[in-house]
C-alpha cells in the first residue's frame, strides 16, 4: 500500500502544487518521484515526528494541503498532543498517514505494532478515519482526501497486502461498501482484516450459509445509513486489526447503544488487551491473537446457533 | 523612546493589571514581561494592516506562552484591531477574549496557544509553506523561557536553519522564572545564546524591555540571509511594576484594587 500511496500523491501533487509530503525519515526511495516532480514540496522533517504535525498545521494555515507519513505509532501516538491541538482543534485539512498499520510490521515488535491509532484519531473532535482494505481501495480513496476540509487520518498497510478487487473500486468515502450481499451473517471489516472477511465468507458460503461482505474503509463518519440494516442479520461481525478497545467495532458497539433500538448479535474481532512479544511475522502474530479464520469461523457458527 | 509609546505602554500594562483583578484572571507577571517585545513588533515593525486582519501577505505573530494571551489581546486592542476595552472581557463567559486564545480568537490573533511548545514549529511551517509559495511574510514566534523545556521547540530549531527559513524570527522571552521556580535550576537554559547560535540561527541579545534596542534587532534589515534569527530578550517577569517584578507569586496572584490603584499611579496614569 506504501508504493501506491506514493505513486497516488506524485499524480496529485504534480496537478496541485498546494500539496506537499513531510515525512519523517522513511521511505528510502518510496519518494524518489516525487521528489522528481515537486523537490521543494517533498519534505524530510527529521526523525520529529511531534514538529512534523505542527509544521502541517502552519503549512495548512498558509493554504498548502499537507500529507505528514511515518510509521503508525509515530504519527499518532509519539504526537498525539500535537494532532490535538494543531490539527484537530485548529481543524486543519491535513491527511495524517499512517504506514505499517496494525499487525503490519510485528517481526519488528510492540515499538512498531499499532492497536491504539483508531481509538486515539477517532476521539478527536474533526477528524475523519480512513483505513483502506488494500492498494486498490487506496488508489480509489486518495483523491478523495482533497474534498474533505478536515484533518483525516488515513491508515495504510506496508506492501503487498492481498487484493480484494480485480480493479479500483468504485467506493465513495464514508460509504460502506458492499463487495457480496447476503442475509445470514454481516461481516463488516475495516482495513486489511477484509481480506480475513473474504475468507470466512468463502468458508460460510460453502457451509451454506448466506454472508454479506462490507467494508467499511471509512470508521469516522461511520456510515450509519447502511448501520440501519444491523438488526437484518442474524450474526453481525466486526473485523479490525486493532485493539477491541476503542477501535472499529467499538465504534460499530456504541453507534449500536446510542442509536439503534433493534437488538444485534455482535461478535468483535480484533486484537485482545495485550502486547505480542517475542518475534512474530504477520501471520504468526494473527495466529497466536486469534485473528485468523480457523479461529473465528467456530465463533461465528457458535454465535448462529446460540 | 518617544512620551506617547511610554504611554501607550503604560496603558497596556494598566489594562493587563486591571482585567486581571477584574475577571480574576492569573498569570498576569508573564504578560507584563512581554510588553515591550510585542509593542516593538505590533507598533514598529511587523507588516500588518489592522483594518484588514486577515490581509495575505502580512506577517504573522504566533504566541508560545499562551497563558500570556493578555497581553496579546491588549496590545491587540491598542493597535487597533478593536476598541481596547474589549479586551476587559478577558476569561468572561462566551468572551473570544480566552485566557488561552482558542479556534475563534479576537481579529489579529493568529494561533490557538495554551499548550507549551506549538508556536515555534507552526510558524516554522508557515515559513516554510511562504518559502514553497513565494509569498513575502515574516514569521514571528514568542516562547518563553521555561516554554524551551519542551523539545518540540528544539525539533524546530533545527529544522529552521537547515531549510534556510531566513523569514523566520524566534523571540525568547527569558524572564528567569517559570511556574514554580528559577527556570536556571529546573532546567540548563543558559548559555541561551550560545544555544541557538550552535542550532545555526542568527542572534542576538538585548534589554527585552527596551522598545528601541528591540527593534534594532528586529527590523528587517537585520537578517542574514539563509538564517533564522532568535532574539533573546532579556526580562523581567512582572516588567514595569515594582511590587511585582521578579517575584513569581504573580505567575498566580490576582491583584486588589489598591493594588491596581497603586499601579496607575506608578504608570502615571493618574495623579
Amino acid at each position: 500500500m506504501r508504493n501506491k500511496f506514493a505513486q497516488c500523491l506524485t499524480n496529485m501533487a504534480s496537478e496541485n502544487d498546494k500539496i506537499c509530503l513531510l515525512y519523517a525519515d522513511i521511505g528510502n526511495r518510496l519518494f524518489d518521484k516525487l521528489k522528481a516532480v515537486a523537490p521543494e514540496r517533498a519534505i524530510n522533517a527529521g526523525i520529529a515526528e511531534a514538529n512534523m504535525a505542527t509544521m502541517a498545521s502552519g503549512m495548512a494555515n498558509l493554504g498548502m494541503r499537507p500529507f505528514i507519513y511515518t510509521i503508525t505509532p509515530f504519527t499518532t501516538a509519539r504526537n498525539f498532543e500535537q494532532i490535538k491541538i494543531d490539527l484537530a482543534y485548529a481543524d486543519m485539512p491535513v491527511v495524517i498517514v499512517g504506514t505499517g498499520s496494525g499487525l503490519s510490521y510485528a517481526n519488528l515488535g510492540p515499538t512498531h505494532h499499532s492497536f491504539e491509532d483508531i481509538a486515539l484519531m477517532r476521539v478527536l473532535p474533526n477528524m475523519q478515519v480512513v483505513c483502506p482494505a488494500d492498494s486498490l481501495e487506496l488508489e480509489a480513496l486518495m483523491p478523495q482526501m482533497l474534498t474533505v476540509n478536515h484533518p483525516t487520518y488515513l491508515r495504510i498497510g506496508k506492501k503487498n497486502e492481498p487484493l480484494n478487487y480485480e480493479e479500483v473500486p468504485d467506493i465513495q468515502l464514508g460509504k460502506a461498501h458492499v463487495l457480496k450481499e447476503g442475509s445470514s451473517v454481516l461481516l463488516l471489516c475495516t482495513g486489511t482484516a477484509l481480506h480475513l472477511g473474504g475468507k470466512l465468507h468463502q468458508a460460510l458460503e460453502e457451509k451454506g450459509i448466506s454472508a454479506e461482505l462490507t467494508s467499511m474503509h471509512t470508521v469516522k463518519p461511520l456510515d450509519t445509513d447502511y448501520l440501519q440494516k444491523l438488526a437484518d442479520f442474524d450474526v453481525v461481525v466486526t473485523l479490525e486489526e486493532h485493539s477491541l478497545i476503542g477501535g472499529f467495532g467499538s465504534a460499530i458497539g456504541e453507534w449500536i447503544i446510542d442509536h439503534y433500538s433493534k437488538p444485534v448479535n455482535l461478535l468483535r474481532c480484533g486484537i485482545p488487551d495485550a502486547f505480542i512479544d517475542k518475534v512474530h511475522d504477520p501471520d504468526s502474530a494473527r495466529k497466536r491473537i486469534g485473528l485468523t479464520e480457523a479461529a473465528i469461523l467456530p465463533k461465528i457458527l457458535a454465535k448462529l446457533e446460540g | 523612546m518617544s512620551a506617547d509609546v511610554a504611554e501607550t505602554i503604560a496603558k497596556i500594562r494598566q489594562q493587563l493589571v486591571a482585567v486581571s483583578n477584574q475577571n480574576k484572571v492569573p498569570h498576569l507577571a508573564c504578560s507584563l514581561s512581554s510588553v515591550e517585545i510585542l509593542y516593538t513588533l505590533y507598533f514598529k515593525v511587523m507588516n500588518i494592516r489592522p483594518d484588514e486582519p486577515d490581509w495575505a501577505p502580512r506577517d504573522r505573530f504566533l504566541l508560545g506562552k499562551g497563558h500570556a494571551a493578555a497581553v496579546l489581546y491588549s496590545v491587540l486592542g491598542y493597535r487597533g484591531y478593536y476598541p481596547p476595552e474589549q479586551t476587559m472581557t478577558l476569561g468572561q463567559n462566551d468572551s473570544a477574549f480566552e485566557e488561552h486564545p482558542g479556534k475563534h480568537p479576537p481579529a489579529g490573533v493568529e494561533n490557538i496557544s495554551g499548550s507549551l511548545g506549538h508556536a515555534l514549529g507552526l510558524a516554522t511551517g508557515m515559513a516554510k509553506a511562504a518559502k514553497i509559495t513565494a509569498s513575502p511574510a515574516h514569521f514571528y514566534a514568542l516562547v518563553g523561557d521555561g516554554e524551551l523545556n519542551e523539545g518540540t521547540n528544539w525539533e524546530a530549531a533545527m529544522f529552521a536553519p537547515a531549510h534556510q527559513l531566513d523569514n523566520l524570527t524566534v523571540i525568547v522571552d527569558f524572564n528567569k522564572l517559570q511556574g514554580t521556580g528559577r527556570s536556571c535550576d529546573i532546567m540548563q537554559l543558559e548559555d541561551m545564546e550560545a544555544k541557538w547560535k550552535a542550532f545555526g540561527w542568527q542572534t542576538a541579545r538585548v534589554n527585552g524591555h527596551d522598545v528601541d534596542a528591540l527593534y534594532h534587532v528586529l527590523k528587517s534589515d537585520y537578517i542574514e540571509a539563509g538564517k533564522p534569527r532568535a532574539i533573546i530578550a532579556d526580562t523581567v517577569k512582572g516588567g514595569g511594576v515594582s511590587f511585582m517584578e521578579d517575584d513569581n507569586n504573580w505567575h498566580y496572584r490576582i491583584p486588589t484594587e489598591e493594588e491596581v490603584e497603586s499601579v496607575a499611579k506608578e504608570l502615571g496614569l493618574v495623579n
